[in-house]
């Protein structure tokens, strides 16, 4: 499937290409043993490594290492078991070395594939091209000071992985949809915590337009762009504005732009004196990096189940629909959540509506995440054995699961405090609709003539005189009874 | 392989180095021979060989996931030439 974009001319195809940065997550960082934390005071986790003083040696964190491996063998990717370090020179304040230390002929994992779920439930593979390993630079302070820019070197040295995709992407949807996969599953992996806003995860992304079946068109990059939602709006505001270059009878400018978030734009970067020349060539500092096969089976052993694999089974396991499994595990988290709540023979289908409607919208109105849910799985669990064996009707759970939210407390200690166990005493009821028949003798009589509809409101009637507790089977089937 | 002067003006300014127009021409001379000689190399056969990175015989050595540097914002701003609290502070560079 492929969306085409109307031109005044014409459709277009455009074809998108992301490079994902993505924080690794360790303790120490890729070549020093600062520490990677984010948010401490300036230039505090800096080594004299980062600060690229005079006659320091780099050595390479061995965590750093397989979580490249894990990340590489989570994409389905070939793992290099020789990988080399280049140097990447260029001059920034940020940079203190003057180079980065980066990967760039032999990385250190090669081609591999991401299975992207689409919004209209079709599944695609994307490809990658590579994954490598370098540094991250530190980070300039433009807005403190009208003249200068200040420098944190906190986060020069910790490990990046660059995960470049192939130009396989065709909207900014499937952009959108490459992202929120990878994200899950480098989340799954523990390689790295996908947290956008604070800048552990950052895509650059490559956008041409071309007409259907044509060569690729020229492209133009943005670099940096750090939500799901911004990449797309710049992918929507980029081809547009190539389309119509093009269309005018123009033609695009191969270059580095800016994509503004305020404004929804993207502008030309200001033009460097110098195109980039990085003369990458091999850092004498690092020796190639050797990986044994065992050191990789090892890794591969230990992999966690990944959302594609797991979903597979909620579905064959569970017999969830494509969309509730989807839905479940898009974060580890949820789906252990979702397995901790049907442990113990619980009806999965229930479960997961109530996981994906009571919980979710409870969780989503709060800004919570499910780590922080005052309902734990096993209480959600307890309130389902209340709806199981009927001690509890399905209206009167929704309001139980309410108070479990605002209180924490579990749903047996709600229904005895509150007395909402269902009636299911059926000399009870008979009373209670005896009663209602005996105050409303014109709605019985409807009834009597053959006018059903009434039927509904006599049940609402013994509802409300019970405070929903009455169960309602018992309540239709008694007044089907005494009104026949 | 001969340089030419703007050749070795780009590469100066890549690498930062201030260079007089009356010096190209010297160093133009100077990193010819260079590249001269390294061309010389070159023609000897070494398809079947693999590059060499290194003299040593040994594996790239790793070391574990601790934390054990940093925490010495002092010791790493000793040599700023001007700092803004532990900033280090440089002239406005802005995209």
């Amino acid at each position: 499937m492929t969306a085409l974009v109307e031109g005044r001319t014409g459709e277009w195809e455009v074809v998108i290409g992301l490079e994902v940065h993505a924080q690794v997550v360790s303790q120490a960082k890729l070549f020093s043993g600062a520490p990677t934390a984010f948010g401490a005071e300036p230039n505090s986790q800096v080594s004299l490594i980062d600060a690229a003083m005079p006659g320091m040696l780099p050595v390479i964190n061995e965590e750093c290492v397989r979580q490249a491996v894990r990340t590489g063998l989570g994409l389905n990717a070939k793992i290099n078991r020789h990988s080399v370090f280049d140097r990447k020179n260029y001059f920034y304040p940020d940079l203190p070395q003057g180079y980065q230390i980066s990967q760039y002929k032999q990385p250190i994992v090669g081609e591999g594939t991401v299975t992207v779920d689409l919004p209209d439930g079709e599944a695609r593979d994307v490809g990658i091209e590579r994954l490598h390993l370098e540094q991250d630079a530190g980070k300039s302070v433009h807005d403190r000071d009208p003249r200068n820019s200040l420098i944190d070197l906190n986060r020069a040295g910790v490990a990046l992985m660059e995960i470049v995709s192939k130009p396989d992407l065709r909207s900014a949807d499937e952009a959108g949809a490459y992202l929120t996969k990878l994200r899950a599953i480098l989340r799954y992996l523990g390689t790295c915590d996908g947290n956008m806003e604070q800048g552990s995860m950052r895509a650059d992304v490559n956008v041409s337009v071309r007409r259907p079946g044509e060569p690729l068109g020229t492209r133009c990059e943005m670099k940096n762009v750090n939500s799901i939602r911004f990449v797309k709006q710049a992918i929507e505001y980029e081809a547009r504005r190539q389309i119509e270059i093009i269309e005018d009878g123009g033609s695009i400018a191969q270059e580095t732009r800016l994509f503004d978030p305020d404004r929804g734009e993207t502008r030309p970067m200001r033009a460097k004196e110098e195109a980039h020349d990085y003369r990458y060539f091999p850092d004498p500092d690092l020796l190639p990096l050797e990986l044994s096969e065992a050191f990789v089976d090892e890794l591969r052993a230990a992999l966690p189940e990944l959302p594609d694999v797991k979903k597979a089974r909620f579905m064959v396991d569970y017999g969830l629909s494509a969309y509730d499994a989807n839905v479940l595990v898009a974060e580890r988290e949820t789906a252990a959540f979702f397995e901790a709540v049907v442990a113990g023979g619980r009806d999965p289908k229930t479960a997961a509506n109530w996981v994906i409607s009571n919980l979710f919208g409870s969780l989503n109105r709060e800004d919570k995440t499910i780590a922080e849910s005052p309902v734990s799985a096993e209480q959600l669990g307890g309130l389902l054995d209340l709806l199981a064996d009927k001690t509890i009707s399905g209206r009167i759970a929704k309001d139980v699961f309410d108070e479990m939210f605002k209180t924490g407390k579990d749903s047996a200690e709600i229904v005895e405090e509150k007395g909402l166990k269902q009636i299911t005493d059926t000399g009870a009821i008979e009373t209670v609709i005896e009663q209602i028949i005996a105050d409303n003798p014109k709605q019985a009589d409807q009834y009597r003539s053959g006018n059903t509809k009434v039927a509904g409101w006599f049940t609402g009637q013994a509802m409300r005189a019970t405070q929903g507790k009455a169960n309602p089977q018992l309540v239709n089937e008694i007044l089907k009874d005494k009104l026949g | 392989m001969a340089l030419d002067k703007q050749t070795v003006a780009r590469v100066a300014r890549l690498a930062r180095i201030h260079t007089n127009d009356d010096q190209l021409d010297a160093l133009a001379r100077q990193l010819s021979n260079i590249l001269g000689w390294i061309e010389q190399l070159r023609e000897v056969d070494t398809d079947q060989t693999a590059p060499m990175t290194s003299v040593a015989e040994m594996t790239l050595a790793m070391r574990e996931d601790r934390v054990t540097d940093g925490a010495y914002p002092e010791k790493v701003l000793a040599n700023a030439p001007v700092r803004t609290d532990d900033f280090y502070t440089v002239p406005k560079v802005v995209e």
